[in-house]
């Protein structure tokens, strides 16, 4: 094996290679299955897959966040749907939407064409990566060496961790950069929250007169 | 001679960084497996303990035949199940049928890792120091239920099918109240590892690590440098520390009611009665599991059993003070008896000496965990099974708003001590935050009280108005009422 | 439900699509109502039931469309077979039907071949009769009280029930050495005088009753879930339920006030003092007290018909002085050729009633149980009807459980108390 090869292939780009793999393979098959618990299966798998190219990127919070919410409780939401209306398989559905086939050909060309291009422009080059920086493995706790300082200042630590690149997408720098009002995340933040109550309102709105309509 | 100590050194004492890969993968399967005895060693034991106690509660034995007090029978009941045929029924979905209990019991095992038994950084779980164990747990509960839907939707059986319904409703009424009960903890500790929330670690107040410095749960630390290598860290034995240190009883009542809040949650996510609804017998025969046997069946049990365990020690990690003892007196054995018994340095203490305070550490971590089994055996004795959708709306009106709330008046009281913090220290902050969330809370029982005087009263009108029935007394009647009284016809 | 799945017409399938790849149950789907409902089997062979019950619900989601119950799995030709028995032997089936309730069975067949043959039971015997009829009253209503709370999920109230039921099992198995089945209640009387010690043993448990009374309603009474559970569900109104023709507790718990004891004395009843228990809103929660509280008064009575029995003497006979239809005591067979041949007719051929039909009801725990008989005249009945309180009980279930959900139709099975050898017979 060559050296330079020896020297891309380390433990985490190994790591990605399959994960990555996986990801499209289970995001292929999600599409492909005619079974709808299945496909749905599929898209868990994906969704895992997807954690743990998160995690090998330091995003433990986005990560376990994604477990969580689209693993968890999104698609269990999903599964309830599927085993509840007990769909079966799609052949039994006449395809009404014969038009949309073509139209999704060339929606999937446009998009692999723009992803192309956006990544040949933004990837100067493929240098084979060394291995991930110590650091990253650091807690907030080792953080403080012992014996090192006595006294030490949370916030400067807490500071520091949020800007360094490879501890960003731990809950410390998710919190540090998310909530801090110099920032330019906070507003979209809580516009993002916003809309999500007013569609909570709207959708109990709906329901709530769809019930009343029932009564009368 | 020499060699065999260096080895020892390697695999046991010297602490992480300084030791060769091959020992850290020896470390690491030590772990493992402890924590897999830990979690499915007990199992039996559990159902051992189920079975007696509810024979003791229901007036009769239980198992007392297979071994001393009937302690092998469980052992014998896995046998059992080893032996028996694997049947598959036809028609069922054949791949996500076989991997139904492989996927309900993994996610068990999986939320061992991050739970710890100690205070070691080397040693204290099988992922001792993760510092997003609490995500990690909330993570891992998530995807528990997908072995108890696949089960009953793979099974092609309609009484499976409505238990795999019931189930992926259940979660998702509970699981909200739940996680809310457990982010309450995360925000009064201000850490994500279950190592440090048992210390009571709290990250927005400035820490001095030196010698005597005394934790947020009562406990002094005599030295934070690895005693002996390992890492263990001794505490400083403190009559003042003990269990009103725990998060249970922390920033008084919220962290009581979130402790009551994950409760109940908690015999909900392991579908143990009054919620076992997806495998409720008198309803669904098995529920979720009705076309499962042999080990398959044993898979599904042991995952409830084990999950018990699991959902029991987080709480004990959570609320309870983990691996601390009631009294703080009772933690390890002194320092000082150790040292006056070996006659060593200040600054040396043997290697029994870890060993010996960390299975004290197990002893009492093991004592809470079976108490809160036994209180899950008691429950499961006494109460009527809930209806689907009465817990439903206990899940989504009931726990929910008051784990929102809570939730709410914790922040609420955070915010302000940190305000007042610098001008009034931490005790005279911490009543300032207190009193302030104290009256919230009061104004919020007093709007609920109302609402519910509100329901009351528009219940009392409609009884008047003769809309709903009265709950009416009984009536005896000395005669008959509706009926003419009819001629006795026997001679 | 909005989204539905119509039913592709035959014509529109292709060879080899229609194969089921996953999972397909079946569904029915209703246009008009725009419903798609699934159709599940509960019974015969299921953990609430009760037996051999079927029914057949058709579900929307969790809420039952439609129950259709479906009897017959544990018919046992009883009613056919006695025709085929001399009285006297046909009497050991009636154990059999409702075999919660055997000696209540035992009493209303007996009622009614003394009133065909005309035949006056003595005093003590009537009282023995009420005493044991109250106890096995007890004994059937710890059954139902333990099975209903264990469908509802309260388990450990299942094991004290059975408990306190065996208790009277042990005092039927001291009076005639059988558990259940005794047929110690027969025509002309009893089968024989109580042995040494039974009175207190039955005292006794008199004694020890009413504190779990208690215990059942503080387990259950109060208990939040448990009111949830069953207020306000499976409500039967009066008019409903008589026209069905429900009988006992069930309706009674509707809010009519019909108990054979007081309507229809028989076998001396008319003689004790005690109350109907009748509520009001007859839903399963109603039924359960109603039932409670008929386990106090009939502790009442069973007290009353204790201290009658043992003030009517030791020696009082319990049997019949006609030796047509009560044997004679075994010591005058020794001494009297009469008796000897009474006694051996009476074990061959036994007796013949005069052409004629009666009829002989008591109120059992479930409800009304009678026993219609046709006589020709000959030494085995010409045909016996049974009317099993169960029967129309259950007839009440389709209309109890329409727009509940499943869990609701275990609570409600379990509040009517049906036993299914009473039903099929």
């Amino acid at each position: 094996m060559p050296e330079s090869l020896a020297g891309f292939l380390s433990i985490p780009v190994l790591l990605f290679l399959i994960f990555a793999l996986g990801a499209v393979s289970t995001a292929v098959s999600c599409v492909l299955t005619p079974n709808p618990v299945r496909s749905a299966l599929f898209l868990v798998l994906n969704l895992f897959c997807v954690a743990i190219l998160y995690l090998l990127l330091n995003a433990y919070f986005l990560a376990v966040v994604q477990v969580i919410v689209y693993a968890g409780a999104i698609m269990v939401l999903f599964l309830f749907v599927i085993m509840l209306l007990n769909l079966g398989s799609p052949e039994r559905i006449p395809d009404q939407m014969k038009w949309q086939q073509p139209v999704a050909v060339g929606a999937g060309i446009l998009l692999a064409a723009m992803l192309t291009v956006t990544i040949a422009s933004s990837v100067p080059s493929f240098a084979p990566a060394t291995s991930l920086p110590q650091t990253a493995r650091r807690t907030t706790l080792d953080a403080r060496e012992p014996g090192a300082s006595q006294t030490m200042d949370n916030s400067a630590i807490l500071d520091d961790i949020a800007r360094r690149p490879e501890t960003m997408g731990t809950p410390y720098g998710i919190g540090k950069n998310l909530y801090n009002p110099d920032k330019p995340w906070l507003f979209p933040f809580e516009m993002v929250s916003f809309l999500l109550l007013v569609a909570v309102i709207g959708s109990v709105s709906l329901a709530g007169r769809q019930t009343s309509e029932e009564k009368a | 001679m020499e060699t065999t100590y260096t080895i020892w050194q390697y695999l046991f004492t010297l602490p992480v960084h300084e030791i060769p890969w091959w020992a850290e993968v020896f470390r690491s399967i030590l772990r493992v497996v402890i924590g897999l005895a830990f979690g499915l060693g007990l199992v039996p034991i559990y159902v051992w303990l189920e079975r007696r106690m509810l024979g003791w509660v229901q007036g009769r034995l239980g198992p007392n035949r297979v071994g001393p007090e009937g302690l092998l029978q469980p052992i014998a009941d896995v046998i059992k199940l080893f032996m028996k045929e694997d049947i598959i029924p036809t028609n069922v979905d054949r791949g996500l049928f076989l991997i139904a209990p492989i996927i309900a019991l993994a996610p068990v095992i999986m939320s061992i890792t991050v739970i710890p038994w100690n205070g070691s950084k080397s040693w204290g779980a099988v992922a001792p120091g993760l510092d997003i164990g609490i995500l990690f747990l909330l993570g891992v509960a998530s995807i528990e239920v997908y072995g108890v839907i696949l089960a009953g939707w793979s099974s092609n059986n309609k009484y499976s099918l409505l238990g795999g319904l019931r189930a992926s409703s259940q979660v998702i009424s509970y699981e909200l109240g739940m996680g809310l009960a457990i982010i309450a903890v995360l925000l009064m500790c201000g850490t994500l590892g279950l190592q440090d929330v048992v210390r009571g670690y709290d990250l927005r107040q400035p820490h001095e690590f030196v010698a005597g410095t005394v934790l947020n749960n009562g406990q002094g630390l005599i030295n934070v440098l690895p005693l002996s290598g390992t890492g263990y860290t001794f505490y400083m034995l403190d009559w003042s520390s003990g269990f009103w240190d725990w998060n249970v009883f922390r920033m008084f009542p919220f962290g009581l009611i979130a402790c009551v809040v994950y409760m109940i949650s908690m015999i909900a996510e392991t579908n143990r009665a009054p919620f076992d609804l997806p495998e409720a017998e008198t309803e669904l025969v098995a529920g979720f599991h009705t076309e499962y046997s042999g080990f398959r069946f044993g898979a599904f049990f042991m995952s409830e059993y084990a999950n018990m365990a699991i959902v029991s020690t987080i709480c004990v990690t959570l609320f309870f003070g983990g691996w601390l003892a009631p009294l703080g007196i009772l933690n390890q054995v002194p320092i000082s008896w150790i040292q006056a018994l070996t006659q060593t340095p200040d600054s040396w203490v043997p290697w029994w000496a870890n060993l010996i305070n960390s299975l004290i550490s197990a002893l009492w971590i093991i004592l809470k965990l079976f108490t809160l089994i036994s209180m899950f055996i008691l429950v499961r004795a006494s109460y009527p099974r809930l209806r689907y959708d009465m817990l439903m709306r206990f899940g989504w009106k009931g726990l929910l708003p008051v784990a929102l709330i809570n939730l709410v008046l914790i922040a609420i009281s955070l915010a302000v001590q940190h305000s007042f913090r610098d001008s009034l220290g931490t005790a005279g902050a911490w009543w300032v935050g207190q009193i302030i969330a104290w009256a919230l809370m009061l104004a919020a029982m007093l709007v609920a009280f109302v609402s519910v005087r509100k329901s009351y009263a528009s219940r009392q009108r409609d009884i008047a108005s003769g809309e709903i029935p009265a709950d009416s007394p009984i009536v005896r009647h000395p005669v008959a009422l509706a009926l003419p009284a009819l001629t006795s016809t026997e001679k | 439900m909005s989204m539905t799945l119509a039913r592709i017409p035959q014509s529109e399938f292709k060879p080899g699509q229609g194969v089921p790849t996953g999972i397909e149950l079946e569904r029915y789907y209703d246009p008009e109502t725009d419903q798609e409902t699934m159709t599940i089997n509960m019974g015969p062979s299921h953990p609430s039931t009760h037996g051999v019950l079927r029914l057949v619900l058709e579900l929307d989601g969790e809420t039952v469309v439609k129950c259709t119950p479906h009897i017959g799995y544990l018919h046992t030709g009883i009613e056919k077979t006695m025709e085929n028995l001399s009285y006297y032997k046909a009497l050991v089936l009636t154990d059999r039907e409702d075999y919660l309730s055997n000696l209540c069975n035992n009493l209303a067949y007996s009622l009614a071949v003394e009133k065909l043959m005309d035949v006056a039971i003595p005093i003590k015997a009537q009282y023995m009769r009420v005493l044991l009829n109250e106890l096995e009253r007890i004994a059937s209503h710890m059954i139902w009280l333990g099975t209903h709370a264990l469908d509802i999920g309260a388990m450990s109230v299942f094991f004290y029930t059975w408990q306190d039921r065996d208790l009277v099992l042990e005092i039927k198995e001291h009076l005639s050495g059988v558990r259940t089945k005794t047929s110690w209640i027969c025509p002309g009387g009893l089968r024989g005088p109580a042995p040494t010690g039974w009175m207190q043993r039955v005292q006794d448990f008199l004694d020890y009753f009413p504190k779990r009374i208690e215990m059942y309603e503080t387990l259950l009474t109060n208990n939040p879930i448990w009111i949830e559970r069953t207020r306000g569900i499976g409500m039967i109104t009066a008019e409903d339920a008589l026209a069905i023709g429900v009988t006992g507790p069930t309706l009674r718990a509707s809010g009519v006030a019909l108990d054979l004891r007081k309507h229809q004395p028989y076998s001396s009843y008319e003689e004790f003092d005690f109350d109907i228990a009748v509520g009001q809103v007859g839903d399963v929660y109603e039924r359960y007290r109603v039932r409670i509280e008929e386990l106090r008064q009939s502790l009442k009575i069973a007290r009353q018909a204790w201290a009658k029995v043992n003030a009517a003497g030791e020696n009082a006979p319990v049997r019949s002085a006609d030796r047509k239809i009560a044997p004679p005591p075994r010591e005058e067979l020794d001494t009297s050729m009469e008796a000897l041949i009474h006694h051996f007719k009476l074990y061959t051929e036994g007796y013949h009633p005069p052409v004629g039909e009666a009829i002989g009801a008591v109120e059992g725990p479930r409800g009304e149980k009678a026993y219609y008989i046709v006589s020709d005249g000959s030494n085995k009945p010409y045909r016996v009807k049974i009317k099993g309180p169960s029967f129309y009980n259950l007839q009440a279930l389709p209309r109890m459980t329409e727009g509940r959900m499943v869990a609701d139709v275990v609570a409600m099975i379990g509040s009517i108390d049906i036993v299914l050898g009473d039903i099929d017979r």
